[in-house]
């Protein structure tokens, strides 16, 4: 029962992400992101990390690419990705690099799987027995607490920051404090073509 | 047949590559963010499977991190991604040689 779950969201996350990185137009990518994202919350719940599968769910298949797609549709879709390839043979090298990326993996993982032994009980999951939740708050709220907190506010910088990048990069100031004017980008071309 | 940490391991090893090539390959800058969200996707699974594997809950909070990273990532690039799309009407990559030498 657990391997044909196992293998069936396998091939679903292999084929979205696949789909993700082959289809042309931009919202199939995001949809197809979502399949992967799912299943890969499907195998955090197979391992019993139910927290991290229910925040896989709310944060990034919602939330991450509910914004991919708002992005989307703001910009309108180009479907028209130049065919022309500026480096001669990019897509052909990266398709190598890529394969001797995954050999390197699994060679690497060939070898050595796992280091480091199981941990005492009671030093990774304090008040064993707990539920899955309650286990990985008491490590963030006592171990990581630092960690956590630092995170929230690399979170408020990142939301301040998108709102002033977002409001002074185009056209919504119109004053002088634009910065890249575009003649200078004008001349800056002529300039190299000379 | 069990499905033991090892295949999760391969799997996310799969993902992580795909993500990586479609990284490399395409030029549109919103599908290259979804092949980095992809790439840390994987990495996710990796944690998670180690977490089961050594049977320690400091994985699954290490995921919390990634994704928060990932949520910051994402709500910075997206505005850059507007902004250059306000001043060039394109999200591709490769008009944005303005560095160029």
């Amino acid at each position: 029962m657990t391997a044909v779950l196992f293998f069936v969201f396998a091939a679903l996350a292999l084929a979205g992400a696949l789909g993700v990185v082959l289809s042309r137009n931009p919202v199939y990518s995001a949809l197809l992101l979502v399949v992967t994202l799912v299943s890969v919350a499907v195998f955090f719940l197979m391992q019993d990390a139910q927290l991290v599968a229910a925040v896989q769910i709310i944060v990034y298949a919602s939330a991450i690419v509910v914004l991919f797609l708002f992005v989307i549709m703001l910009l309108g879709v180009d479907k028209a990705e130049a065919i022309i390839e500026p480096l001669p043979g990019q897509r052909v090298l990266a398709v190598v690099l890529g394969g001797i990326l995954l050999a390197q993996l699994l060679f690497l993982g060939g070898r050595v799987w796992a280091t480091g032994a199981p941990c005492a009980e009671d030093v990774c999951r304090p008040e064993a027995g707990g539920a899955n939740v309650e286990a990985v708050a008491r490590s963030m709220f006592t171990t990581y607490l630092w960690p956590f907190e630092i995170t929230a506010a690399l979170l408020a910088i990142a939301v301040v920051g998108g709102v002033v990048i977002a409001k002074r990069g185009g056209a919504v100031t119109g004053g002088e404090d634009e910065p890249l004017p575009e003649p200078e980008e004008g001349a800056i071309e002529s300039e190299s073509a000379t | 047949m069990t499905i033991t940490g090892n295949y999760y391991l391969v799997l996310a090893s799969l993902l992580f590559s795909i993500g990586a090539v479609g990284l490399l390959v395409r030029r549109n800058v919103l599908v290259m963010f979804m092949c980095i969200e992809l790439m840390l996707n994987a990495v996710n699974l990796t944690f998670v499977t180690f977490s089961n594997m050594l049977d320690d809950v400091s994985g699954q909070v290490l995921v919390f991190f990634t994704l928060v990273v990932a949520a910051a990532e994402v709500a910075v690039g997206l505005a850059l991604i507007v902004a250059i799309f306000k001043r060039r009407e394109s999200a591709t990559a490769d008009d944005l040689h303005l560095l160029e030498g």
